[in-house]
């Protein structure tokens, strides 16, 4: 279980990303925070892992203060935790093969990991991940040469290798036209309900939010303004997260089932 | 007809032009000035006019015996001067690359600026005066070449290095990071995939430099063929010079354009 | 080759990282560079340990013979680092006026006559791999010692570099301007003049800036054939063992590079 008790974050700028926040996520839920740009999605997602570390506040992960962890602490906490990212981050000049192996660095001493040298149960670990995705067959082919579905999907198999307790995604579909970000979105929900991965998504698009979520977390210049089941949510919901009216590309359309 | 009042047109204001333009021909009309007035450049008379010397060259050169018995030897020495260029680029490529690392500003924040000033000032420092500095304190021979080539190739490549270190894709870095790798790690697996192709690509590329660089070392006793090039010279064997500058000529234009074909195909 | 694309297996069972193929390629080219770096560090003794191992000498020459420099030396060594740079400029000037008709003819979009296209690039191309230290020695025996074979040898030797470059940059133009002077029936001189020309301009003052910093850097060697300039006495003085004044030449010849180059690459970066 994860826990941000009184959680605030502060920029060196000075621009608060995060204003006591209080949040208790369950093992296992599927979570979708939406939010306009700018309202500290990324910022809440980040903190989990302490890509952006916050300076106020608790956050409890499995009975830890994870804030007071030092650096081989963080590492430790942060091989539990997957992340998916806009832009895929992949090595684009490497197969897709030894991207999702990467994932599997933490787990690996540094001399055994520079050497290259991963235990075979990673290797198969890796491939099995893959084909979870469906895309195994391109194993040994460059990143760069996949589609940017396929690059999502990679990415993916990357978080899983890590055998995840929790799944963070920071607009994981953004860059992706309709049909191809249901089936990113589909491969996310289907390995958050066989593996009970707890799945933290940033997403832009409402009637994707509603389709996919379990509970939904509404946020409006760094506060949590909405926290709530999806099937509570109405177009209502969303015009108060916003503090507009919903606009058609608030919704992305497309492939429904 | 004053056009401009009919269609009303505002002339643009030129006089900053101008003056940019006055002054820098102020600026080359005096450095040209200077240059004729304090450099000595008269004709000082010859032994051989440009005809006989290039016959000499490029055509009595297949004829002559001497040059015939010695063709083996000429080889010989090319062969030296590959290998110090090889043996330079090599220690340059491979020592390059932790400097150019200390230089990119994305790997060492404000430590940039040391690893900047070092290859600066070792790019300032033409080869020659490395090679004359080498000889003197290791003795003559290839290995004075081979540390005077390595520590000029350092420069160029370290910092052709940093820029391709700077413009690489940080965000790798980041997701590497977060999924709790070591900061070694991402680094290896992060960084150094992205920048090998172009790493090696330079690194030949210096290595064509090179070849040319140290056929000339020899001349301050530091190998190569730059030495019996000299020597050939100071006999008036404009023959010998031709065929060795024709084996410099073939072997360097073959380098070229393999280097060529090789960085095409890594990048 | 063909791109391996199922995940397979290798003779004892294990799943390889990188497929055989691409494994077996990098194991070879790896193999030949050390292999040939074995043959050039056995030729030259500079084998890895030595490397290190040499820098002690080194600091010890600079510590022991270069220091202290004499500075009484200054003027001779001013005056011949006057002469350097003198033989770069008017060398680089000349090699910048002759170099246009040349990387014209060596630019396929204008030049479309083949062989003459084929034929001046080759002539270049051999220009270029000719040492510039080579071309001064036969430049001393034939137009006599001094500078002005220096400034000949410089010429020729730049000539082929910013011939070069200038042609790939005009082979990279927009076409657009070049057609519609063609169109409106301008002949080869006008569509170089106002089609070409402003294109390249920035290109072409920056190379030559770049050339100029090379000739700087090259114009120190030639004064070891004869061919004038600062390599003249430092040759001389190598051989009269005074390396106070070597030192001298050493660090005044630095400082005037770092202080040329360092204007030339303002300027350049101002250009483009
Ligand atoms: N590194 C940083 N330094 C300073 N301010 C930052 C930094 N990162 C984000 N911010 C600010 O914090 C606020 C929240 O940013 P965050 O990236 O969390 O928004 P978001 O909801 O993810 O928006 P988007 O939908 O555009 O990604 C923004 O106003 C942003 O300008
Ligand atoms: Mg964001």
């Amino acid at each position: 279980m994860i826990e941000f008790k009184n959680v605030s974050l502060t920029y060196p700028n000075g621009h608060q990303g995060l204003k006591n926040v209080n949040l208790k996520l369950n093992d296992g839920e599927f979570i979708v925070v939406v939010g306009l740009s700018g309202a500290g999605k990324s910022t809440l997602i980040r903190s989990i892992n302490q890509l952006v570390k916050p300076t106020e506040g608790e956050l409890i992960i499995d009975g830890e203060n994870t804030l007071n962890f030092k650096e081989k602490q963080l590492r430790q906490l942060r091989t539990k935790i997957g992340m998916i990212f806009q832009n895929y981050n992949l090595v684009k000049r490497t197969s897709v093969l030894k991207n999702v192996l990467s994932g599997r660095l933490g787990h690996t001493g540094t001399i055994r990991s520079l050497l290259g040298l991963y235990p075979q149960e990673d290797v198969k670990l890796a491939l099995e991940s893959l084909d979870r995705v469906g895309i195994v067959e391109k194993a040994y082919i460059r990143a760069d040469q996949l589609s940017g579905g396929q690059q999502q999907r990679v990415s993916i198999a990357r978080a899983l290798t890590q055998k995840p307790k929790v799944i963070l995604a920071d607009e994981p579909v953004a860059s992706l036209d309709p049909p191809t970000s249901h089936i990113v979105m589909k491969d996310l929900k289907k390995i958050n309900r066989e593996d009970n991965i707890t799945t933290l998504v940033n997403l832009h698009f409402i009637d994707m939010a509603m389709e996919y979520a379990d509970r939904i977390i509404g946020m409006r210049a760094g506060e949590v303004v909405f926290d709530g089941p999806a099937s509570s949510v109405t177009e209502k919901t969303f015009e108060e997260i916003y503090g507009r009216k919903i606009k058609e590309d608030d919704v992305l359309g497309g492939d429904e089932k | 007809m004053n056009l401009d009042k009919q269609y009303n047109i505002q002339r643009p204001d030129r006089t900053k032009y101008w003056m940019k333009f006055g002054f820098i021909t102020f600026i080359l009309a005096t450095l040209y000035t200077i240059a004729f007035t304090t450099t000595d450049l008269s004709y000082s008379g010859s032994s051989l006019s440009a005809f006989d010397m290039f016959k000499r060259l490029f055509f009595d050169t297949f004829f002559d015996p001497v040059v015939h018995e010695r063709i083996p030897q000429y080889i010989g020495y090319m062969f030296e001067t590959l290998a110090i260029a090889f043996a330079g680029t090599m220690i340059g490529a491979i020592l390059a690359i932790p400097i150019g690392f200390l230089a990119a500003k994305n790997m060492s924040g404000h430590f940039s600026s040391i690893g900047k000033g070092i290859l600066n000032g070792i790019r300032a420092f033409p080869e020659i005066l490395f090679a004359v500095i080498f000889v003197a304190s290791v003795g003559m021979g290839p290995y004075a070449g081979v540390l005077a080539i390595g520590i000029n190739s350092i420069g160029m490549l370290g910092k052709l290095y940093s820029e391709v270190i700077e413009s690489i894709d940080m965000t790798v870095v980041e997701a590497l990071k977060a999924s709790g790798a070591s900061r070694l790690q991402a680094m290896w697996f992060g960084v150094i995939p992205q920048v090998i192709p172009e790493f090696s690509s330079y690194a030949i590329y210096r290595f064509e430099i090179d070849v040319r660089a140290s056929t000339v070392l020899g001349i301050v006793g530091a190998g190569g063929i730059g030495a019996p090039i000299i020597l050939a010279s100071n006999q008036r064997a404009w023959e010998q010079v031709g065929m060795m500058l024709i084996i410099i000529i073939v072997v360097v234009t073959i380098i070229d354009y393999l280097s060529a074909y090789i960085r095409k195909k890594i990048v | 080759m063909q791109p391996v694309t199922k995940p397979q297996k290798n003779n004892n069972g294990r799943i390889p990282i990188i497929p055989r193929q691409t494994k077996t390629r990098m194991t070879i080219i790896v193999l030949v560079v050390v292999l040939l770096y074995a043959i050039a560090a056995f030729f030259t003794k500079a084998y890895p340990n030595r490397i290190i191992t040499g820098f002690p000498h080194v600091i010890d020459f600079v510590k022991d013979d270069l220091f202290p420099p004499n500075w009484s030396y200054y003027k001779t060594v001013s005056t011949r680092l006057l002469e350097t740079w003198n033989m770069a400029l008017l060398s680089t000037t000349l090699a910048t006026l002759f170099c246009l008709p040349f990387a014209f003819l060596m630019a396929s979009n204008i030049n479309t006559n083949k062989y003459v296209y084929s034929i001046v690039r080759f002539g270049m191309n051999v220009l270029r791999t000719i040492p510039e230290l080579i071309l001064a020695l036969i430049l001393v025996a034939v137009v006599g010692l001094g500078p002005l074979s220096g400034v000949g040898a410089l010429f020729l030797f730049s000539l082929g570099i910013l011939a070069k470059l200038l042609s790939e940059s005009i082979e990279s133009i927009d076409k657009g301007p070049l057609e519609a002077i063609r169109a409106s029936g301008g002949n080869v001189f006008q569509v170089i003049r106002y089609g070409a020309m402003p294109q390249i301009l920035p290109h072409f003052t920056s190379y030559s800036l770049y050339v100029l910093e090379i000739n700087v850097r090259a114009s120190v060697v030639l004064g070891f054939v004869g061919a004038g300039g600062i390599g003249q006495i430092l040759r001389q003085q190598l051989n009269l063992f005074r390396f106070d004044n070597v030192a001298t030449i050493i660090i005044m010849t630095f400082i005037a590079v770092t202080i040329i180059d360092m204007i030339s690459t303002r300027i350049r970066e101002r250009l483009v």
